[in-house]
């Protein structure tokens, strides 16, 4: 692994905003049908100018500190010269020199588990093009239709160094920023399109491809290992890697050449004449000032006010909405029984179903931890709870009620003992030949008449000294 | 001839419909070729409505005429050009919007060079417009449809764009007012962008105070340009005299100083015009702006390489031109533009797109930026010791239709004077002084930044104690 080397550029759609960068049609086009979202600024008609919307440079402001960036003290925007029908003004506006922020890092965990930095270069921002949807695929539709209801959304560009040394680890590092972006509220990473990668891949020594477009996390990953392998195949036969841009297919997750470096564009970048250069070292203090509390930082916090294993608190913390979930139980309920709950139970049986946090009621939380603290439930009891909770609804002590979950009484379990034992002389006298599972046995025997809701290791001990007594 | 203030109060006396049809009547036997588009019908409409129920407004009543470059809700806008012919748009210009709040009838669109890339208005789809004075003749540009209707008073008055010169050329060739405002004064917002950096709206007129007039409707902040700022007051001091003003005399813009060097006869009449500025009351002194003789070359880098950029929207796939069958998408742009743009658009293109190119952008483009920002300190520099600065608008008359048209570098060296002043974004007026033989010549009188007002009242002093701008152009 040590030989791969990729960097990533990173599209992030600021769509948290209420308009688009560079006029006011909304941003909230994701169930609209096509070309509806447009106005003659986006569709850059004859004459129309562009006027930035400064609540996007706040938040590229914000995501710059949060990626511990220098912000520029003047930034300004350029045009990006090439010809595509998504591209209704056959320039991009988009940044060059004096980007919104450079020289940045986040903490990731490597490969190796060790936690590093993966450098910054840049963050910028520009306008989406449109959306093109191809009559098949991308090289045999016999046409295409364009869809300009993206065209002039908010875009940061997010660049990193060549730091990243296996796919997995580009999945840990967009896993984080996705992560930063939402504690920020400037991005929602449940909306289509909404963060698209390109990605830089080669093998030391060797020349680099740029894989272009790829949407999805599961995509990156797909398209950096298909990459690598091509690679080490050509190394492996001692062809040369040829620099150039390639397009990831996903339906046979393959990457195909799209572009050679002799074609590269020229962009002809040069600064817009129709918007000023900005200012923005004065608005730096006040952004400062409402940025939230970031994850790493929420994450050493849960540790120290809640005593937390570092791995919980991780988990706890890589989405806001987990964190604000967990402080909100935290508050109620033991906070370490908690975060294990909600860490490895809870956060598991979602996933399974593909849900959020926000299909289970902190409160349903609070009361499950406060019935395992006081016994009153087993662990498997309060599994059977969270599930049904997820699967048909209800409150805990519906549950509990409905389906016998509680507890049973000490005398019943305390009968069941004496049952078993009185029925297994032959598993007692194995078990004082010196087998250890002879007694298990009992035990299972026991478990099994209280329906399970008797505490197995209480059970056990009851069993040595019945047993003992006989 | 007749000033707007007293056509706006015979409009509300008389009838609108009958004055707006008598122009129309004109123009269809017009051999000037000024108007591309008559929005006969809307303009109309809109003069019936004003004399069933006549409104108030600074124009109100009053028929304008729009260079074709210009937005027009509903009335196509084609810039002169074969790849836009058909696009109607579905906005007004923020100057559209301001006539119309002030009752002025929008009654077409006129002619122009195509995308404004011209100083002849030959290169224009729609053939030549003739100069009124003489029809062989150029109207100048690239406003020249808006020049030469007023001129041959087919519109009492028109808008036209200055990128480099473009208002105040036609106005010197065919004898009439007009004036290129401060950079940001008049919102672009509408205004199909041929180089952003440089160029404003301006009317042309019969008279400063007309001009005056239109500037106060037309200029002021608007939101939807970020470039533009907060108006001045115009008319209030329009008749204050020159009395105490110091006019500077660049040294570098007469004689044989620069290009070709100055007819003699626009030069004496431009002296002349001095000289009467001095009988008013002003003073004048010579001051030098060093860097004029780069001027041309860097307008030229930075208006090219602006417009390679605006022109690329042009690709056929959602307005304008659209011919034959549909190919792939780069065979497809690719001929459209081909077929679409003029020789002088392509040329302007090509030569914008070079010098943006990687390894020629340091060369061109940023050479050319500081060049611009020498320029214009030479105007800061000059305008610290003197109020406003004297010139010929034009170094020559009007020329022949076709005399220049394939010598583009004898075209470009007639905006040797005019070009200085978009690149340091002052204003600048270009009024009658005088004939060279039967031709009009122009004084171009530059202020500072934001000086409109006295730019203004200068060219209102000079024009009461003058009967050139009175002068008619004997029209077929």
């Amino acid at each position: 692994m040590e030989d791969v080397i990729i960097g990533l550029e990173i599209h992030v759609q600021l769509n948290r905003l209420q308009s688009k960068l560079f006029c006011g049609c909304s941003t909230q086009y994701h169930n609209s049908e096509p070309n509806t979202h447009t106005c003659p600024v986006c569709l850059g008609l004859p004459g129309s100018l562009p006027v930035l919307n400064r609540k996007a440079v706040e938040y590229g402001i914000k995501v710059g500190l949060a990626l511990n960036c220098r912000i520029e003290e003047e930034t300004l925007f350029y045009r990006k010269n090439y010809y595509y029908p998504d591209l209704p003004k056959g320039f991009q506006i988009s940044q060059y020199d004096f980007p919104l922020a450079t020289k940045g890092h986040i903490l990731i965990k490597g490969e190796d588990g060790i936690e590093r930095n993966i450098r910054i270069t840049r963050a910028h921002m520009e306008e989406d093009p449109g959306r093109l949807v191809h009559a098949g695929t991308i090289d045999k539709a016999k046409y295409t239709m364009v869809d300009y209801n993206r065209c002039g959304m908010p875009l940061l560009e997010v660049v990193t160094e060549p730091d990243l040394r296996s796919p997995k680890e580009a999945r840990s590092f967009l896993d984080k920023l996705k992560s930063i972006l939402e504690y920020l509220d400037v991005f929602d990473g449940s909306l289509e399109g909404s963060m698209r990668v390109d990605a830089n891949i080669s093998l030391r020594g060797g020349d680099r491809t740029e894989v272009k477009n790829i949407s999805g996390f599961k995509g990156v990953e797909k398209a950096l290992s298909y990459e690598i392998t091509r690679q080490k195949n050509l190394r492996r036969r001692n062809i040369k890697v040829v620099q150039e841009t390639r397009h990831f297919d996903e339906l046979r997750s393959v990457t195909v050449s799209i572009r050679s470096k002799e074609e590269a564009h020229d962009y002809r970048y040069f600064p817009e004449p129709d918007l000023v250069p900005m200012h923005i070292a004065d608005w730096v203090p006040a952004i400062k000032a409402t940025l939230p509390e970031l994850p790493d930082a929420k994450r050493e916090r849960f540790v120290k006010e809640y005593g937390l294993a570092d791995d919980h608190a991780k988990s706890l913390t890589s989405e806001i909405k987990v964190a604000n979930f967990y402080e909100a139980v935290a508050a109620e309920a033991a906070p370490r029984l908690a975060a294990v709950w909600i860490a490895d139970v809870l956060k598991g049986e979602l996933n399974f179903r593909d849900l959020g946090i926000d299909a289970f009621r902190a409160e349903h939380m609070v009361e499950i931890v406060k019935l395992l603290s006081s016994g009153a439930i087993t662990e498997d009891g309060a599994v059977a709870i969270i599930r049904t909770l997820l699967d048909k609804g209800g409150s805990p002590q519906e549950i509990i009620k409905s389906r016998g979950l509680g507890k049973a009484e000490d005398d019943a379990v305390q009968k069941a003992v004496r049952e078993a034992v009185a029925e297994n002389a032959a598993a007692i006298a194995d078990y004082r030949a010196g087998s250890e599972r002879a007694l298990n046995f009992i035990v299972g025997q026991v478990m099994k008449k209280t329906h399970g809701k008797a505490d197995p290791g209480e059970v056990h001990k009851m069993v040595k000294a019945e047993v003992e007594k006989v | 001839m007749i000033m707007l203030a007293e056509l706006k109060e015979r409009l509300q006396a008389g009838s609108a419909e009958e004055y707006l049809s008598r122009l129309f009547e004109k123009i269809e036997k017009s051999s000037l070729n000024a108007f591309t588009t008559l929005a006969r019908e809307s303009a109309l409409k809109h003069a019936r409505e004003f004399d069933r129920k006549p409104s108030q407004g600074l124009l109100a009543g009053v028929p304008i005429a729009i260079k074709e470059c210009i937005s027009t809700k509903g009335i196509e806008t084609n810039c002169s050009s074969r790849i836009l012919r058909g696009y109607v748009p579905p906005y007004d210009a923020h100057v559209i919007e301001r006539l119309k709040a002030e009752g002025a009838i929008i009654m077409g669109k006129t002619n122009m060079d195509e995308f404004a890339m011209g100083t002849s208005t030959e290169t224009s789809c729609f053939g030549p417009t003739k100069n009124p004075w003489d029809l062989a003749r150029v109207p100048g540009g690239s406003s020249g449809g808006s020049a030469a209707c007023v001129a041959a008073d087919e519109a009492p008055c028109a808008l036209g764009s200055d990128t480099g010169g473009s208002v105040r050329c036609p106005a010197s060739f065919c004898g009439i007012v007009g004036l290129k405002p401060t950079y940001g004064l008049v919102s672009r917002f509408g205004l199909v962008a041929y180089a952003n950096s440089l160029e404003q709206i301006g009317p042309l007129t019969h008279t400063v105070e007309d001009t005056a007039l239109l500037m106060e409707i037309i200029s002021g902040h608007d939101w939807r340009d970020s470039t533009s700022a907060e108006k001045g007051s115009y008319l209030p001091g329009l008749k204050d005299g020159v009395s105490g003003l110091k006019i500077g005399i660049p040294k570098e813009y007469f004689g044989e100083a620069v290009g070709e060097g100055v007819d003699g006869r626009v030069e004496s009449a431009v002296w002349d015009a001095v000289h009467t500025l001095e009988s008013l009351g002003a003073t004048w002194q010579e001051v030098s702006l060093p860097h004029t003789k780069f001027a041309l070359a860097a307008y030229y880098v930075i208006a090219m390489s602006e417009a390679s950029s605006n022109l690329a929207r042009f690709d056929g796939l959602r307005y304008g031109l659209r011919q034959g069958e549909d190919k792939d998408w780069h065979t497809t742009f690719s001929e459209i533009r081909a077929l679409g743009f003029g020789p002088e658009v392509k040329r302007r293109l090509l030569l914008g797109t070079y010098a943006l190119s990687a390894g020629y952008y340091g060369r061109y483009y940023l050479k050319a930026l500081k060049v611009r920002t020498l320029i214009k300190d030479d105007f800061l520099r000059a305008f610290k010791d003197v109020d406003l600065l004297a010139s010929p608008t034009m170094p020559i008359p009007a020329f022949r239709i076709g005399e220049r048209i394939n010598d583009p570098l004898s075209l470009y060296m007639a905006d040797v004077f005019t070009v200085p002043i978009n690149l340091a974004g002052v204003p600048a007026i270009s009024v009658p002084c005088g004939f060279a033989g039967h031709l009009p010549v122009g004084l171009q009188l530059m202020g500072p930044h934001f000086g409109e007002a006295t730019v203004l009242r200068a060219a209102h002093a000079y024009e009461a104690a003058t009967p050139f701008h009175e002068a008619k152009p004997e029209v077929v």
